[in-house]
């Protein structure tokens, strides 16, 4: 998808394509995955120490 | 949900607005709109401040207010000019002056601070004045809590259950979102793109086409207030070109402002404006009608469920799945405003 927001600090999630997951970008270029979106805003807003993997709910 | 102060809400739209009285009551508080003889909208407290009687239940004297009970009489700013049968006016006789501005077609009111009222951040919503545009509007009271509200609207794959027949199909709910939260800025912005997708009759009676179509949903929300939906819909392959020109594309911008009444009611401001059939009266009552089916159809639910929430013990589990992305973006934004953390843009290079 096109971003659609261009400020300094946009948080993208990605609902991957086929499946149930989710993909997020932070603003400073860290990547998640997640399949619960609680669990990866949670991920999101640690920024910037965000853990090493989501935790599942 | 508590409520954000120190924000810009639509009170009315600008045709509400003139030389009568006219009552709303904004985040709890009774305000009282008119237009002077001038033409500039005003927003005064509705309450007398002798025995409390509701001002947009009183009359007009030029630009002043004669209270319709004991004849109190209020200028534009709020201050007292008149009280029956003598020559002192107290110093204490005045009712609130609201920070009050039109912009898009709506009158909106500051409630806050009025020394933070700022007009440039007032969010747009120019098609609704625009003139390559034909809007048709209305506003449907709810008796539920703005946070349901937005609920409903950040997470659109309600249509296809709830709105079966107008504007629901089953791509809407069979289609993942991307969601995108502008921290700063606070944007929260839902993309649903389907590209091969059953038109629904709101689509195929106004538009004329007869096939499946592209359909794209992008809403962007800025809260509290406003929430847009940039909805796209053209035959199956037909795509906007490499430099943005859309001429065999439809597009209309759906508009709602969420304005919070009191705990348990909501404005619900709805307009939808479109770039085709502009000068076709049939499709204006047709998209009128059909619209205002389903906002009432998300006031019939919204009322119920009301009622359900109200009854339940503080902190009763949800379940989020992917479709609530969005929504729970809108809910943390909403609550960290409304804890003090008002959200002003800030300028971006």
């Amino acid at each position: 998808m096109t971003s659609m927001l261009l400020g300094r600090t946009v948080n993208r999630i990605i609902w991957l394509p086929g499946t149930d997951r989710l993909l997020g970008t932070c603003h400073c270029g860290a990547v998640g995955e997640a399949d619960d979106p609680v669990a990866m805003w949670d991920w999101l807003l640690a920024h910037p120490e965000h853990p090493e993997r989501p935790e599942r709910p | 949900m508590e409520f954000v102060r120190d924000q810009w809400y639509v009170a009315a739209y600008s045709a509400e607005v003139g030389r009568g009285l006219l009552g709303r009551t904004i985040l709890g508080e009774p305000l009282v709109l008119y237009r002077t003889g001038g033409g500039q909208p005003v927003a005064l407290a509705d309450r007398c401040v002798h025995r409390h009687f509701p001002l947009s239940e009183s009359r007009l004297a030029g630009d002043t207010i004669v209270c319709g009970y004991h004849g109190f009489t209020y200028g534009t700013d709020g201050r007292c000019v008149s009280v029956p049968g003598q020559q002192r006016i107290p110093r204490t006789a005045r009712v609130a002056a609201y920070p009050v501005a039109e912009q898009d077609s709506f009158v909106w009111v500051w409630i806050g601070e009025p020394e933070r009222a700022d007009v440039s951040l007032i969010p747009r919503a120019p098609w609704l004045a625009d003139d390559g545009y034909t809007t048709v509007c209305g506003m449907e009271p709810l008796a539920a809590r703005y946070s349901l509200l937005v609920d409903n609207l950040m997470d659109l794959s309600h249509e296809t259950y709830l709105h079966g027949g107008y504007i629901g199909t089953p791509e809407v709910a069979d289609t993942p979102v991307s969601t995108e939260v502008d921290e700063d800025q606070g944007i929260i912005y839902v993309s649903r793109h389907m590209e091969d997708a059953a038109c629904p009759p709101f689509y195929a009676k106004s538009t004329g086409i007869t096939g499946r179509i592209v359909r794209w949903q992008d809403i962007e929300y800025r809260p509290p207030c406003l929430y847009l939906l940039h909805s796209r819909v053209a035959p199956t392959g037909v795509r906007p070109g490499p430099d943005g020109s859309d001429p065999a594309g439809f597009h209309i911008e759906v508009v709602y402002a969420i304005t919070p009444s009191t705990e348990h009611s909501t404005y619900d401001f709805w307009a939808v404006a479109r770039d085709f059939a502009r000068d076709d009266q049939g499709v204006s009552g047709f998209l009128h009608d059909s619209n205002r089916t389903v906002v009432l159809q998300d006031v019939a639910a919204l009322n119920i469920l009301e009622q359900v929430v109200a009854a339940e013990p503080e902190g009763t589990q949800e379940l989020s799945i992917n479709i609530d992305t969005g929504g729970l973006a809108a809910r943390r934004m909403l609550r960290q405003m409304a804890e003090g953390n008002p959200r002003i843009p800030v300028a971006v290079p």
